[in-house]
């Protein structure tokens, strides 16, 4: 009966007593165990570990502690994230039985905030998809319609928080893991600054693009979880030594004056009517809340496609390289240690597999020039078309996704037409600017979702802009039919 | 139809990655690459000169931290996780022939 609550409204009736933190670890434990039969967005329920935090911070409280600004508050974490203790997957079978020795650093964060986390979700294997099929153990239901997608990577992320079964998540974002999802299941979710939040103990992808982002149901909820992951940490050389400021400050902030930059050209080909729809009523929402909307350009977003799926898969090959069944995961013995590496990476997923390749190509001796370093050339364009805007706006609004939650399977085919799926994601990763998705309307039922995207390290002005375009809309309000009952945590 | 990339670099590549691919596999994997690279083509269309590669988009110089001793994994939590372990040890298949 909590599961439709938020995560301030819970942490608020924790720390006034009415709630007890084991209470609500155990009613999101049962909504798992309700729900997640049709969803399939779990990998590993820590129950015992839940109800032991849940514990922690009830005896804290009982100890007149000050409570953190997460204190009983449920979370779900995507199986590419160490916690301590339990599996770490990467919905991958090269690491099916490994279990994580330390703590990822947003974990320690999230542990200190008195969070408490539910269990690890499914994924796209080692967060290569963009609907959560290449999941080496189950596929993931989008809680809305559950013949579709979720969207991926981080899609068992999307779909628990979008059914009840946690108020809160984190994903990563490579090229869009996590703004797809949270457009595809109706939710909020924010792509931080490259180096904002530390990557330690994120198993990683492709390391100059990853950032772990949070999915939750509102600006609010997701600006407070941004907030604790976020800033310095010294077992990441690449996390950035600048104060993280208070998003939560930024929420109800007026918004009048605010440049808002639309790219009317390119990017609007090839998007369904319903979302191209709902796009059109944001920019009139904010409009009337006093921004003022100028045309900007980004010329170069066209090539964003081809750059990202040959950096990413440059830099993949490089990472999944330690995957050969020495140090951990299972291993293929064979009498010949070549036999032995290739019989124990054949155990690489199809996309993977294709990932590993296409990377392994493009930095090989004679292709390097022509896809390597000209996507990183690419990249350098990219950013300065957003640095062109930047002069002229303070965000960049597009849409998150081209289309609403396409079906399971209807993708699959043909792995060019699944990379289209990121058009709107990927031109923000590869200049490492902050993004957010918020939920922009319906169409034919199904979440659209808005992305705005600013100055790299502004999230503060992105927490604005979504915080007044909420407020002024009831977007955020719909929830998944079958999942969605009345609101506890509004009401009490 | 010209190809992009033939089967003979494709099984080049994969031993490279050190993938195990089937006959079937490496057929399905060369026409999957080949209509990747197909349309990656286009790219070659963009001007990028004079342009510097971003190998990172945050500029960033290497941080120090203080040299000081602190506890890291457990000998044993390493090795934990490994297929084989022997004496304290990584336990991998033999690498040199001949001994």
């Amino acid at each position: 009966m909590l599961h439709a609550a938020s995560a301030s409204a819970l942490r608020e009736r924790v720390v006034s007593g009415e709630l007890r933190a084991v209470d609500i670890a155990r009613s999101a434990l049962d909504q798992i165990v309700g729900a997640d039969a049709r969803i399939g967005s779990f990998l590993h329920v820590d129950g015992e570990g839940a109800l032991a935090q849940a514990a922690a911070v009830d005896r804290a409280r009982a100890a007149g502690e000050t409570l953190g600004p997460l204190a009983g508050v449920p979370i779900a974490l995507k199986d590419n994230l160490c916690v301590r203790g339990v599996p770490a997957t990467c919905a991958s079978k090269i690491l099916e039985g490994w279990i994580a020795p330390y703590d990822a650093t947003v974990v320690e964060r999230l542990r200190a905030a008195g969070a408490v986390i539910v269990g690890k979700t499914n994924m796209d294997e080692f967060a290569m998809g963009s609907s959560n099929e290449t999941s080496a153990y189950k596929l993931v239901h989008n809680p809305w319609d559950l013949s579709r997608a979720p969207g991926g990577s981080s899609g068992g992320s999307a779909a628990s928080v979008a059914a009840g079964m946690a108020p809160l998540s984190l994903g990563s974002d490579t090229g869009g893991s996590v703004r797809q999802p949270a457009a595809f299941c109706g939710l909020v979710a924010l792509k931080p600054t490259y180096g904002r939040v530390s990557r330690f103990g994120l198993i990683a992808f492709a390391s100059s693009l990853d950032q772990i982002g949070p999915f939750a149901r509102d600006v609010r909820d997701c600006a407070i979880v941004s907030e604790v992951i976020s800033g310095r940490d010294p077992r990441d050389a690449t996390s950035v030594d600048l104060p993280v400021g208070s998003y939560v400050s930024e929420l109800g902030r007026d918004v009048r004056g605010l440049r808002v930059g639309v790219v009317r050209s390119t990017l609007a080909e090839g998007c369904e009517p319903g979302v191209v729809s709902a796009i059109d009523a944001s920019i009139d929402t904010l409009r009337r809340l006093g921004c003022e909307i100028v045309d900007v350009a980004l010329p170069t977003a066209e090539h964003a496609v081809s750059a990202y799926y040959i950096v990413a898969p440059a830099e993949c090959s490089s990472n999944l390289a330690r995957f050969d069944g020495m140090r951990y995961g299972p291993r293929v013995e064979s009498p010949d240690l070549l036999e032995t590496y290739g019989k124990t990476r054949a155990l690489f997923g199809r996309e993977v597999r294709r990932r590993i390749m296409l990377g392994t190509y493009v930095l090989s001796a004679g292709y390097y020039d022509a896809f390597y370093a000209k996507a990183q050339k690419a990249r350098t364009l990219i950013s300065r078309d957003y640095a062109a805007a930047f002069e002229r706006c303070d965000v960049v609004l597009t849409p998150t996704a081209p289309s609403v939650a396409f079906g399971l399977g209807a993708k699959t085919k043909n792995p060019l037409e699944m990379y289209l799926a990121d058009i709107f994601t990927l031109p923000p990763s590869l200049a490492g600017l902050p993004a957010i998705s918020v939920p922009c309307g319906l169409s034919d039922g199904l979440p659209v979702g808005l992305q705005l995207t600013a100055k790299a390290f502004d999230e503060g002005t992105l927490f604005r802009v979504a915080s007044a375009f909420e407020h002024a809309t009831d977007h955020h309000a719909h929830r998944a039919p079958g999942f969605a009952t009345a609101s506890v945590g509004g009401a009490a | 139809m010209s190809e992009r990339i033939s089967l003979d670099e494709t099984r080049k590549v994969a031993k490279l990655a050190r993938l195990a691919l089937s006959d079937d596999e490496l057929e399905r994997m060369r026409g999957d690459l080949d209509g990747i690279l197909d349309w990656m083509a286009a790219l070659a269309k963009l001007d990028t000169a004079g342009v510097d590669p971003t190998f990172h988009a945050v500029e960033m110089v290497t941080p120090l931290r203080a040299d000081e001793v602190r506890e890291g994994l457990r000998h044993s939590e390493a090795l934990r996780a490994a297929a084989r372990s022997d004496q304290g040890g990584f336990a991998v298949p033999k690498v040199m022939e001949g001994e």
